[in-house]
């Protein structure tokens, strides 16, 4: 039922715990009691969701999150393997670059409603669509790696092989962090508050993927300054997380409450302990531990955001409060409480 | 910025069309609304809109719950307990319908142009162009377009592009046995909603308020604007919606920042590596 009390005195602040609202009908109704929990100070039209939710599948576009963030960041990880004259870790990091971003954009023509019209995504240059600038970023990235990682093991054509790794080192960083500007630039608010943050997560995130690999498949007296690079990663993306949290107020409730608090917590952990545990990681079972958690935690955090969106987009209360408020500031800057309310318009 | 966000009096010639007709667009009085849903029958007949499921939810007389990939008009129904306090209800019927947003976030972020500004001001989907990525769903502030899930693209309102061709209103406005649902230029249809609302004040219903009528707003004002009875997010409407690509180059700012600090996190780290 959507039923409600209407006031001469006014709408708002005449009926906190409205019935209608969904935690209401469920806590205080059923008891037999009006709850006054701050959640059900608003209305809803029958706790029917005010936004819809992104239709995408979890495993494609969270996989498709994951696997360009450790393609990104293996790409930059190769470019120093080159540099510093370390072979082992440029042929891991050139292949993992290929092989995650080939799967990536694999899941991403997956997740299309038609996927035969994917090379639509290139038939306009459109700035204002993150996903298009993102199309053209892998356009460009996609065949860098890919010739990176051909010329390495071929050893043929080092001069291509020498401008590929540069360009996909230095598109590698956009493709890993774009998908933090794709999920802020929705009407989700979780995803959209973060803005500032989430890039981050997400820069972060990659580098403890990237390194994860090379810990995983390199023999540890390979590592070297992997481990370093593996710990900053971890401490960038548990960082910017804390931060981006605490920022969120209310509208982080979706990151603590269920199927996203539990894939928070797991990719928290697992992060936290591959990151610590890198820079002692001195034998091939340890780096193999060490590597796997840095992976599949970097993996759960893109499930954890995905999965937190969605939370928040299926509960009306993160669409209204936040704007209800913003709209009461705006108002009472805006008008003087001398002035009447207009009683027309004329 | 007046392409991102904030008034912008001339989408149509700003989106490249040339002499555009005057912008059109819904003002929906639901003041005078019945409910008796032609608008959603005369959409779906004229637009050849799929069946968006038989169920009955046991609210009020809403049985199409949402606007959705198969539901392009959406009436809702609230029952309240009036506010002269004689334990009366009163029943409150509002037809929603696709904001066509003068910053409409479906449009910004959809990657293909499918979706685009007609010469008339109104937002619509290319439907042989739309490849299903599904993006422009969760970008609307409104809840509007939705995939569908048989064919896999997007659908929503397109406020009859077809018919204004010709010259005709939209099939909902045509079907509205009240006049609640009342279609024609918008500036037009602004100044009547303040007559109205001036009208409904003076008249003592001092809860009646206009909805997206603010070319000032987050969304730079709607196409389609209603005058409510109650609070809007009492019809599922959110109070204050913001286009989110306002906010898209501080986004980028940051992700560049974020992709700086991933490069030279690993390339100096490298570097030091390399001098031990």
């Amino acid at each position: 039922m959507s039923e409600s009390v209407v006031t001469r005195e006014g709408v708002r602040g005449q009926r906190p715990g409205r019935e209608a609202s969904p935690a209401a009908l469920r806590s205080g109704r059923r008891g037999g009691e009006r709850t006054v929990v701050p959640d059900a100070e608003f209305a809803s039209y029958y706790g029917r969701p005010i936004l819809k939710r992104a239709p995408w599948a979890a495993s494609d576009i969270a996989g498709y999150f994951f696997l360009g963030g450790l393609a990104g960041a293996s790409s930059v990880l190769a470019a120093g393997a080159d540099a510093a004259g370390r072979r082992h870790l440029a042929t891991v990091s050139k292949l993992g670059a290929l092989g995650a971003i080939g799967v990536s954009t694999a899941l991403l023509i997956h997740d299309l409603g038609v996927p035969s019209r994917f090379p639509h995504m290139l038939r306009v240059f459109k700035p204002t669509s993150p996903m298009n600038t993102g199309s053209w970023l892998l356009a460009v990235y996609g065949p860098s790696a890919g010739f990176a990682a051909l010329t390495h093991v071929t050893r043929l054509f080092p001069r291509l092989g020498a401008t590929s790794t540069s360009l996909a080192a230095l598109t590698g960083p956009a493709v890993a962090t774009y998908t933090a500007v794709l999920l802020a630039d929705t009407a989700v608010p979780t995803w959209h508050e973060s803005h500032r943050e989430l890039p981050f997560v997400f820069a972060g995130s990659s580098m403890c993927a990237a390194t994860g690999l090379a810990l995983a498949l390199l023999s540890p007296a390979r590592h070297g300054s992997v481990r370093t690079t593996a710990l900053l990663g971890g401490l960038i993306e548990l960082a910017a997380s804390r931060r981006m949290r605490r920022r969120l107020g209310l509208l982080a409730e979706p990151y603590r409450r269920g199927r996203a608090g539990l894939l928070t917590l797991a990719a928290e952990t697992l992060t936290l302990l591959g990151a610590l545990t890198a820079p002692t990681a001195r034998t091939r079972k340890a780096g193999l531990l060490c590597g796997g958690s840095l992976l599949l935690g970097s993996a759960l955090t893109r499930f954890a955001v995905l999965e937190a969106g969605r939370a928040c987009a299926d509960d009306p209360k993160y669409t209204v409060l936040p704007q209800r408020r913003r709209k009461e500031a705006e108002t009472r800057e805006e008008s003087p409480p001398e002035m009447a309310p207009p009683l027309g318009l004329s | 910025m007046g392409l991102l966000s904030g008034p912008e009096p001339d989408v149509a010639a700003d989106a490249g069309h040339a002499d555009p007709p005057p912008r059109v667009g819904f003002f929906t009085d639901t003041s005078v609304c019945i409910g008796c849903k032609a608008c959603e029958v005369a959409c779906k007949e004229w637009n050849a809109v799929p069946e968006d499921g038989l169920d009955f939810t046991g609210w009020s007389y809403d049985n199409t719950r949402a606007l959705g990939a198969d539901s392009w008009r959406h009436v809702a129904f609230v029952e309240q307990r009036r506010p002269d306090g004689d334990g009366g209800m009163r029943w409150l019927m509002a037809s929603d319908v696709c904001k066509h947003c003068t910053h409409a976030a479906c449009l910004d972020v959809c990657p293909t142009g499918s979706l685009f500004r007609t010469e008339y001001g109104t937002v619509v989907v290319q439907e042989d162009i739309c490849n299903g990525c599904g993006y422009c769903v969760p970008a609307c502030p409104y809840g509007v377009i939705e995939k569908r899930e048989e064919d896999g693209r997007a659908w929503k309102c397109t406020m009859c592009y077809d018919r204004l061709g010709d010259g005709l209103e939209p099939a909902c406005a045509k079907a509205c046995p009240t006049d609640s649902i009342q279609f024609g230029p918008l500036e037009e249809l602004r100044t009547r909603a303040a007559t109205r609302l001036a009208q409904l004040h003076v008249a003592g219903v001092s809860d009646a308020r206009l909805y997206g009528h603010e070319p000032t707003d987050g969304v730079g004002g709607d196409g389609a604007f209603f005058l409510l009875l109650d609070a809007p997010e009492t019809y599922g409407l959110p109070p204050d919606p913001v286009v989110t690509t306002r906010d898209l180059p501080a986004m980028w700012r940051y992700a560049g920042m974020a992709a700086l600090t991933l490069f030279g996190g690993i390339t100096a780290i490298s570097m030091f590596g390399r001098r031990r």
